[in-house]
């Protein structure tokens, strides 16, 4: 039996990607990065900032997502974001602004405690990147 | 009955105008094939948020505590009505459905002596609405910079309507918007967003998930996300009827435009050979009389 499963990333504009001979996706959840095999049992989470990884035959691709959520029911993986770009067509000039407009955002004195910290793990995340 | 000179003038002016809507109607035939293919490719998304959140209200425990986006204030006497129109006009019927849909809701609710807020997106509502329901008006957005119907305008329409409701200025809110059905027919449509009403949608499959972390978390997190969602494509759906209005009465207006350039023709024929044969006339009996 093969051990691969479907995945899609949907964005409000379009369905961004479609997958089907994935091996692994490991993504940011919440509460810690995750990894998601074939079997998984069914589950619903929601992403914080970081990089989705998948890995298949055709090849290993990273994506960088600020928000999202999980669904994960009968081997198909289903990703909704509103913000989602790939690592290997993202600049450095891109990265940079990304960095910069998350940096004014944690630097803001008048936000609430989840948005501080969903801020903060953007800086992070794109700081590692870069 | 018209000189010659008026009639010429005319039917020159009625050419223009032919010209100008038979432009208009192709630049609109090619803005409504992205609109309508930005429409069907935005569905996935708002089907599948559809999807999760009826799973996860599904599998939720207590109704109790759940998020008052979803089971409501308890109360019903503020109403928030966000009405979706276009910003230019030249679109048939396009906005006057809308506003005429919107209008009996208004009344409806206002005979039951309940509260009325209104939000416009896009100025040609404004304007219809502003002379009788000026004082409900609360706010007013347009997005005439931005070229096609983005995410991010609708998440700063949705944003502002959650602050709005956790300030507690209202308890249910509706929005309203044509929905796309093909070129020629749009229908106008009113949906509630808050609270959240799954009518008769049951959840088939009774298949348990793991929610991590629980169910009340994700959905606090997600139903915010999913009135964006839901502005975004009414206004998808909105843009792609905008579209199809004008083209059909652009449409029309080519047509009746031709209609009557081929009426006014026909009257300046008439009227210059009447003139010659008046002409002849003159100089056959000048003639005569010699």
């Amino acid at each position: 039996m093969s051990e691969e499963f479907k995945v899609e990333i949907v964005n409000p504009e379009k369905s961004f990607l479609v997958k089907d001979d994935v091996s692994e996706v490991v993504v940011p959840a919440f509460e810690g990065e995750m990894g998601i095999l074939k079997d998984h049992i069914s589950i619903i989470s929601f992403l914080k900032p970081g990089i989705i990884k998948i890995l298949s035959k055709s090849g290993d691709e990273n994506y960088y997502v600020e928000d999202g959520i999980v669904e994960f029911k009968n081997n198909n993986l289903s990703i909704l974001t509103s913000t989602i770009f790939n690592l290997a067509d993202m600049d450095k000039s891109k990265q940079q602004d990304l960095l910069k407009q998350a940096e004014e955002e944690a630097n803001k004195t008048d936000i609430n405690d989840q948005s501080k910290y969903l801020a903060d793990q953007k800086v992070e995340v794109l700081k590692t990147l870069n | 009955m018209a000189s010659l000179d008026d009639l010429k003038k005319r039917i020159a002016s009625v050419k223009s105008t032919q010209k100008i809507t038979k432009a208009m109607k192709m630049v609109a035939a090619a803005k409504l094939r992205r609109a309508q293919e930005s429409a069907e490719k935005g569905r996935p998304y708002s089907e599948k948020m559809n999807n999760v959140i009826l799973n996860l209200s599904n599998g939720i425990s207590d109704k109790e505590n759940a998020p008052k986006l979803l089971s409501g204030t308890g109360q019903e006497k503020t109403h928030l009505c966000v009405v979706m129109t276009s910003d230019r006009g030249l679109c048939g019927g396009f906005n006057s459905n809308i506003i005429k849909k919107a209008k009996s809701y208004f009344a409806k609710i206002l005979d039951e002596g309940k509260e009325l807020k209104i939000i416009t997106v896009g100025s040609k509502g404004n304007d219809q609405l502003k002379r009788v329901y000026g004082d409900k008006i609360i706010e007013n957005i347009s997005f005439k910079e931005s070229k096609n119907a983005n995410y991010f305008d609708a998440d700063k329409v949705g944003k502002m309507v959650i602050e709005k409701f956790d300030a507690g200025e209202f308890d249910i809110c509706t929005i309203f918007y044509n929905r796309f059905k093909n070129v020629i027919t749009q229908i106008p449509q009113a949906q509630q967003i808050i609270p959240l009403n799954n009518e008769g949608e049951e959840n088939s499959s009774e298949e348990s998930y793991e929610f991590e972390p629980d169910e009340d978390e994700i959905l606090s997190n997600l139903l915010p996300k999913n009135i964006s969602t839901q502005i975004f494509k009414a206004m998808l759906e909105n843009s792609a009827s905008e579209q199809g209005s004008r083209m059909s009465a652009m449409d029309n207006a080519t047509r009746n435009a031709g209609e009557m350039v081929d009426k006014l023709t026909i009257e300046y024929n008439r009227s210059r050979q009447a003139a010659i044969t008046k002409e002849l006339i003159e100089i056959i009996s000048g003639a005569e009389s010699l």
